[in-house]
């Protein structure tokens, strides 16, 4: 492992050094997961950029809108014990909360999470189900993108090389809606999910669901919308969810490992939605 | 390999000194600065062992890149007591809170800054925050007695959160 660090004060600082380094640079917002790939060999960069020094990247705040901007260098945990965050959604700051440990809360950071694509983190499909866009940045300029096209596979996202996370924007919540986050943990507390689901749903005046998102982590390449499940529900009274749930294991793709069988972690996957679900129609 | 000056204080002294770019917490406050309480376990972020405060947050020093360090103020182990044990340390004595003690540093670490979140933590609260702390003696009942006996009695905080 040899690399250079750097550590730019300002975004422009760190869009010029991805721009002079191309392939060779990766960058590191708190570290965790970078740290241990470099380790492992899995990562040799021969240019480290640190975000962490950028003031434009921290910081989570109400939008004016009644959204929430929550910044790239913003740590878990910050979010986690954010205020702000818990007014917005307690099911946001719940599944932030679900993450590792305290320790690692403390220093991993949201758009390093993101970036890292790893499709058992908890965040991510609690921000999918919360319809939340990535704010992204190169010198060619910045755009906007539906966190659902983030990641594309294990670990890997439609990031250009010479693009920056710089925070994610969460709308504003329609009254009557309910959010909640479940992750299904049989072995220790600090695990990875065998399966997590995170689901918001809104009822009409008359009693039927007018919308529905539920994205299930750990459970395929990337987190995962059971989109045929939300269509199956729209529109239609909740006493359907049984059957809308028969749905479930078709629309997951995991893998055989030490958390389970594929074909385990499929109907536990049909089990947790039947449960979140429960806590966002009771 | 870029090397980086770092100027920080460890237990209340400053220290100054050049690190390669790849150099990692736990190495440079064992190997450079010679405080050797706190130990390396896993070297993945799960155990625990390497628990220090990093201007009072509970952080892996095995994960922790040693450029993070800039200007911050680190407590290990060897930093809780002054003349005598804190109350938190007493009561792992007391209270059988450790058996072969290659853990303990970490567990002392994590359960100050418990007590300097939440003075006053019921079980649910010490076994939560506590989880990441791995202890291959199964001490955890005396841990968790230890915390108890601990708590609300104040004095836990390192000089540097106060």
């Amino acid at each position: 492992m040899t690399f250079d660090y750097h550590e730019p004060r300002s975004l422009a600082e760190a869009l010029a050094l991805l721009d002079r380094y191309g392939d060779d640079a990766h960058l590191m917002a708190g570290g965790t997961a970078t740290v241990l790939l470099m380790r492992q060999g899995l990562l040799r960069p021969g240019h480290v950029i640190g975000l962490r020094a950028i003031d434009d990247l921290r910081g989570i705040t109400p939008t004016r809108d009644g959204g929430l901007r929550i910044g790239a260098t913003a740590t878990l945990r910050a979010v986690e014990r954010s205020p702000e965050a818990r007014m917005y959604s307690p099911a946001l700051t719940d599944a932030f909360a679900s993450v590792a440990t305290v320790r690692i809360r403390n220093q991993a950071m949201v758009g390093g999470n993101l970036a890292h694509a790893d499709p058992a983190q908890d965040p991510p499909p609690m921000l999918a189900a919360l319809n939340a866009t990535v704010s992204i940045r190169s010198s060619r300029g910045e755009r906007s993108l539906p966190i659902d096209e983030l990641a594309v596979d294990h670990f890997t996202t439609s990031l250009a090389h010479d693009e920056i996370i710089t925070g994610v924007v969460l709308p504003p919540i329609e009254p009557g809606s309910r959010e909640t986050y479940l992750k299904f943990l049989p072995k220790t507390a600090d695990d990875y999910a065998t399966v997590s689901v995170a689901a918001t749903l809104r009822f009409a005046p008359d009693g039927t669901i007018a919308e529905t998102r539920i994205v299930l982590g750990a459970v395929g390449p990337t987190p995962i919308r059971a989109r045929r499940v939300e269509d199956a529900l729209r529109g239609q009274p909740p006493s359907r969810v049984r059957d809308a749930l028969e749905l479930v294991p078709d629309e997951v793709d995991p893998i055989d490992d030490l958390r389970g069988s594929a074909a385990y972690k499929r109907e536990m996957a049909r089990v947790w939605t039947g449960r979140a679900l429960a806590r966002v129609t009771r | 390999m870029s090397t980086h000056r770092l100027s920080f204080t460890l237990n209340g002294t400053k220290h100054e000194l050049e690190v390669a770019a790849d150099r990692l917490l736990i190495e440079v406050i064992r190997d450079d600065c010679g405080a050797t309480g706190t130990k390396l376990g896993c070297a993945v972020g799960v155990c625990g062992a390497c628990s220090v405060l990093v201007d009072g947050e509970l952080l892996s020093a095995c994960l922790l890149p040693a450029v993070f360090a800039d200007g911050r103020r680190i407590t290990t182990v060897e930093g809780l007591a002054k003349n005598d044990l804190t109350p938190l340390q007493d009561a792992f004595i007391r209270e059988g809170g450790f058996q072969c003690g290659i853990c303990t540093p970490g567990q002392l670490i994590a359960a100050t800054a418990l007590l300097s979140e939440q003075p006053r933590p019921d079980h649910e609260a010490i076994r939560t925050w506590m989880m990441g702390n791995l202890c291959r003696c199964t001490g955890y009942y005396g841990i968790e007695r230890a915390i108890q006996k601990a708590s609300g009695v104040g004095g836990q905080s390192p000089p540097n959160r106060l």
